[in-house]
């Protein structure tokens, strides 16, 4: 017997004998003995108080990022919290609750998609967007894959910049091989961005697409105009990619400058770090390419009676209808993530999230002019090249190594690029965001200071 | 079911219109009625050529996706771009402005049928 | 019992429609100097103030959700049968234990000293899915079912690579879940169906023909979509190894067989399992799912990177290893989902997950039995956890599965999947899972009675359905007709 079993023995054999049986095992009767088992080598069923004691312990041997003050960005950011996100996942109706496909009881979800749909719209520049997928390096391996599309097929070269997270690349470099792709990798220039002129060079007119990420793995912002003019001039897409979505509140999505493509990561809007999952990509193109688009799609339209009322629609692209001629195979959107990033922007308001990003630039300017202060062992990589909330730091030392030693002085001072290959120096990427107050800064400053 | 003279049918439920050395290709009343109300049109491009049996396009309703094939070889000529906007022609007059595609040749071959023996093929199949 | 009338809720961009400034959200104090974003960012950058992204109060975005909630059907609430879903409660100490901060607020980049009880974590889960399905390798990185697929497949492709070869073609039987071709195709093969056999399962003489040296696998989902057992799996699988052919397993179903039979004695090289059916992860409306896959000794070498490594000194991460198939998502795996899962293990144990699906397959038996008559069941294989119905005789009065689903929404019930698997025409999946209590088994088994008998004596009542849900039927044709995906100014004006 178990709480999460609904029958208890007595309510099991009143149903066998309903159907005529002796006992369960008859119903089993069509495996064959060559493949069942009597049982499973595991431990016994373990009560509440096991669980949260045994698991309570095992997350306390981690080392939270709310434990010490915290810099630490490359792809998954700490952003406030708001209370009543939680509150609204909690809700049953909507965490239990299934994908929508029988509308009619299913409004609260299918508008919930809606709204994300257009917020993200919105904050991209573009006019379409989907339900969400998996996460940012997913994301911009599905806009890689829709270039390729739409074009046809007819271009197997994509262009992409180095400075895109290489964690991305690597991903985009597992599928790239069986989708019949060829990559092609810019390195940025000394000044950290990718030059125009090296997309021409690159791309000529072989490339479906051309990528970039802004601002950059190296926190850098990119010249989004130069480079979607560079990328139609060779005749391919421009494809945006963002990893820190926070970054919508104060500068444009690639849509405002003729990114056909803005997609990434949306971690950032009231999704947890979760030790990297479950997160949230997303995905935005002009509606013409509509049917090109992976992913699930909320569309609005009316009821028998002429109420408004939204429904999953364009399914014919997805694969439960297309199967092998999907333009995807992804089933699932990152629904409930959707619906905390969704609460978390309509908390925080347009204007609310202009003044969240303003406190992650204020924040990110000051700790830059402390560093830079300091002198001697410190330096930024990059000192004149523009930033939002991340930037790349070099110090004595590898990355692993300074980040080590900053721990043992309390502080978790950021990412090293050690292992993170590139045209990059060995250094610490700090991101700053909101949720440094100055004393923080103080105590980064001061670990930096006892390290020099 | 409408089943109009003067037309040839496939055993794939499309009709053919000749019109001097090209044929105009179609779905039959009944094919729109298996599939519903069509949502989209998927045409080939302007100038593509087909073999027998290769695919032209899709038609999609809200729940399936159909292929309709090439029923002769040939070049195609022309396609009705107004199934862009307004793809619930193929429903409300799959024979007249519900007309999918233009193709260069001939639709001379045994394996036609004429309106009587599309009405049989069509009662044959349902038994 | 009457609905109390809730009313209908505009879109947040409707709200507030002066958009006069408020707060929903209080920001940490600045305290540090103020900087004016257009001297320091390059000001062509620089976002334009979005007129229509309102500001509303707090209050505002409670209500809003609370009024939307409430148009939800849920787990919760009552039964939702849905064929392959496996709809099982959703656990609140998995809520508890998902929320910890030492997992709920950790990066995955933070040095290895620091993440050791994550990666701890990780193994675990690994540990007990292969002792579940009996197969010596796992990886959680895959998203979702269809990812895990994918990450299998490419696996497979791997290994071929490996051996010098290059194949063609993924077999995959009609009444596979679409998820199997889209990946085959995803993957770079061609996907050639294999047809069913009368009884519904694998025709062992087709696949006889069809299994040469230019397939590289054949995708299997076991028991299949019918809920019906591949009685001959052994033989599937001898056929398939023995001309160079790998078993790819679809574990859709799994939480029919757990405790009782292991994939692993069946020849599986690589299977998925969906965390959110058989191990009681919340749906979420449509996601976060995971779909961890388990392989065979052959496919072990190709697992995915980053994979967690136990050494004398604790847990690490290795990231290379040159006979892998790459990195299949960002990072590790939906690490919070994970946590809900092992949780979810933990807690029924050995006995509690062999009588999990024991009651799941007694359940759906009962409905097979209170149903069968009343419904049509074209394939009259034994049923393991789920039963296809579908609506031949309910037809004849020209209702279908469709008119039978949105009359269920009248009774309180989420409907089961339709028209899924393709071969059954009209189909009604039904899969109650192991939840319920039976009185709520017998409830539906009533409800789909009551409907069966409308069908013939009034059969415009169940025609014209739904009749009390907060939306009538939905018109889906206009919605791909007219496409509106965004909000946009225009539309309220």
């Amino acid at each position: 017997m178990h709480p999460w079993v609904g029958a208890g023995p007595e309510d099991r054999r009143h149903i066998l004998s309903e159907l005529g049986l002796k006992s369960i095992d008859e119903l089993f009767a069509s495996i064959p003995a060559g493949v069942c088992v009597d049982g499973l080598d595991l431990p016994p069923a373990r009560d509440e108080d096991w669980i949260r004691r045994t698991l309570g312990e095992m997350a306390s041997t981690n080392v939270a990022m709310d434990s010490m003050p915290c810099f630490l960005g490359a792809g998954v950011y700490r952003h406030v919290q708001p209370s009543i996100v939680d509150a609204v996942l909690s809700r049953a109706e909507f965490f239990t609750s299934y994908t929508p496909y029988q509308p009619e009881i299913s409004q609260g979800t299918l508008q919930v998609i809606f709204e994300f749909q257009t917020l993200i719209s919105r904050l991209t520049g573009l006019d379409t967007a989907n339900a969400s997928l998996y996460d940012g390096a997913t994301a911009f391996v599905e806009a890689v894959l829709f270039s390729h599309r739409v074009l046809r097929g007819k271009r197997d070269v994509v262009v992409v910049a180095e400075t895109i997270h290489p964690m991305y690349r690597r991903v985009l470099d597992t599928y790239a091989e069986a989708a019949g792709i060829e990559v092609a990798v810019i390195a940025p220039g000394n000044d950290g961005r990718l030059d125009p002129d090296k997309v021409h060079e690159t791309a000529g007119d072989r490339a479906c697409c051309v990528a970039v990420q802004s601002p950059n793995f190296l926190g850098i912002i990119e010249d989004l105009p130069q480079l979607a003019a560079a990328a139609h001039d060779c005749g391919a897409l421009a494809v945006e990619v963002v990893t820190e979505a926070v970054s919508f509140g104060l500068l444009a999505g690639g849509g405002s400058f003729g990114f056909d493509v803005v997609c990434g990561e949306a971690q950032s809007f009231g999704v947890a770090p979760g030790f990297g999952g479950p997160h949230l990509g997303f995905f935005a193109c002009a509606s013409k390419h509509l049917r090109q688009m992976p992913g699930r799609l909320a569309g609005e339209t009316v009821d028998e009676d002429g109420n408004r009322a939204f429904c999953l629609t364009m399914s014919t692209r997805e694969q439960h209808i297309r199967r092998a001629k999907a333009t995807s195979n992804i089933c699932t959107n990152q629904g409930l993530m959707a619906l905390a990033a969704t609460v978390w922007l309509e908390a925080m308001g347009g204007n609310g999230l202009r003044d969240l990003a303003t406190s992650c630039l204020a924040r990110t300017e000051e700790l830059k002019r402390r560093v830079t202060a300091i002198g001697n062992a410190w330096r930024l990589a990059y000192p004149a090249s523009p930033t939002f909330n991340e930037f790349l730091l070099i110090g004595h030392g590898s990355g692993t190594e300074l980040v080590e030693r900053l721990a043992s002085e309390g502080v978790l001072a950021g990412v090293p690029t050690t292992d993170w290959g590139g045209s990059w120096p060995d250094g610490l990427l700090m991101a700053v965001t909101e949720r440094n107050p100055a004393t923080d800064l103080d105590a980064l400053v001061s670990a930096l200071e006892k390290l020099s | 079911m409408t089943i109009p003279d003067g037309l040839k049918y496939g055993r794939s439920h499309e009709w053919i219109r000749t019109e001097g050395d090209s044929v105009v290709v179609g779905i039959t009343h009944y094919a729109q009625d298996q599939l519903g109300e069509i949502v989209y049109v998927e045409l080939p491009d302007v100038g593509t050529a087909v073999a027998v049996g290769d695919e032209l396009g899709t038609l999609e309703s809200v729940k399936a996706v159909s292929e309709f094939l090439a029923p002769i070889a040939g070049e195609v000529l022309e396609v009705n771009t107004r199934l862009e906007d307004e793809p619930n022609l193929v429903n409300d007059d799959s024979y007249g402005d519900g007309w999918l595609v233009k193709l260069s040749g001939s639709a001379q071959g045994e394996e036609f049928l004429d309106a009587a023996g599309y009405r049989e093929f069509l009662e044959q199949e349902s038994a | 019992m009457k609905r109390r009338a809730i009313r209908s809720e505009p879109l947040f961009f409707e709200r507030n429609s002066r958009r006069v400034r408020r707060q929903g959200y209080l920001l940490p104090a600045l305290d540090v100097p103020e900087v004016k974003p257009s001297e320091v960012l390059p000001p062509e950058l620089v976002r334009e103030p979005d007129p229509h992204f309102p500001d509303v109060s707090e209050m505002e975005v409670v209500q809003h959700f609370h009024r939307l909630s409430q148009l939800n059907y849920a787990v919760d609430e009552g039964l939702y049968p849905l064929g392959s879903c496996t709809m099982k409660y959703n656990p609140r100490i998995n809520e508890e234990t998902a929320r910890f901060p030492g997992f709920a607020s950790l990066h995955p980049l933070q040095p290895q000293s620091q993440i050791q009880g994550a990666l701890g974590l990780i193994w675990e889960l690994e540990e007990s899915l292969k002792t579940i399905t009996g197969m010596p390798g796992a990886t959680l990185q895959p998203a979702a079912g269809a990812h895990g697929e994918l990450t299998g497949i490419l696996m497979t492709r791997k290994a071929l690579e490996a051996r010098g070869e290059k194949r063609e073609v993924v077999l995959v039987p009609d009444s596979a879940h679409g998820t199997n071709p889209a990946t085959a195709t995803f993957a770079g093969y061609r996907a050639q169906e294999i047809p069913s056999a009368d009884d519904g399962t694998v025709d062992l003489g087709a696949l006889d023909r069809m299994m040469d040296e230019t397939v590289a696998a054949l995708m299997l989902t076991v028991p299949n979509t019918l809920g019906v057992f591949e009685h001959q799996i052994l033989e599937i699988a001898d056929l398939v190894h023995s001309r160079g052919g790998f078993i790819y397993m679809d574990g859709a179903n799994l939480n029919s067989f757990v405790g009782r039979a292991l994939p692993g004695l069946m020849g599986a090289d690589a299977m998925h399992i969906n965390l959110h059916k058989t191990f009681s992860t919340p749906h979420g409306g449509g996601g976060p799912g995971a779909g961890p896959v388990t392989v065979s000794e052959a496919l072990l070498p190709h697992l995915p990177v980053p994979k967690v490594i136990r050494g004398e000194d604790g847990f690490e991460l290795q990231w290379e290893d040159p006979a892998s198939i790459g990195q299949m998502r960002g990072f590790y795996g939906n690490f919070l989902i994970l946590v809900r899962a092992l949780t979810y293990i933990w807690s029924l144990g050995a006995e509690g997950l062999r009588s999990m699906s024991d009651v799941a397959v007694l359940y759906a038996n009962l409905i097979r039995h209170r149903l069968n008559g009343a419904y049509h069941l074209k394939f009259d294989a034994p049923s393991l956890h789920e039963v296809v119905f579908d609506d031949s005789i309910q037809a004849r009065h020209e209702v279908h599965n469709v008119d039978i689903a949105k009359r269920l929404l009248d009774y309180g019930f989420h409907p089961p999947t339709m028209s899924f698997p393709l071969i059954v025409h009209g189909a009604l999946m039904i899969e109650p899972a192991e939840s319920v209590a039976p009185d709520e088994v017998e409830a539906f088994c009533d409800a789909m009675l009551a409907i069966a008998k409308e069908a013939e004596s009034d059969p415009e009542l169940v025609k014209s359905a739904p009749h009390d849900t907060p939306v009538g039927r939905v018109d889906e044709v206009r919605a791909a007709r007219n496409l509106v995906t965004c909000w946009t100014p225009e539309e309220t004006e």
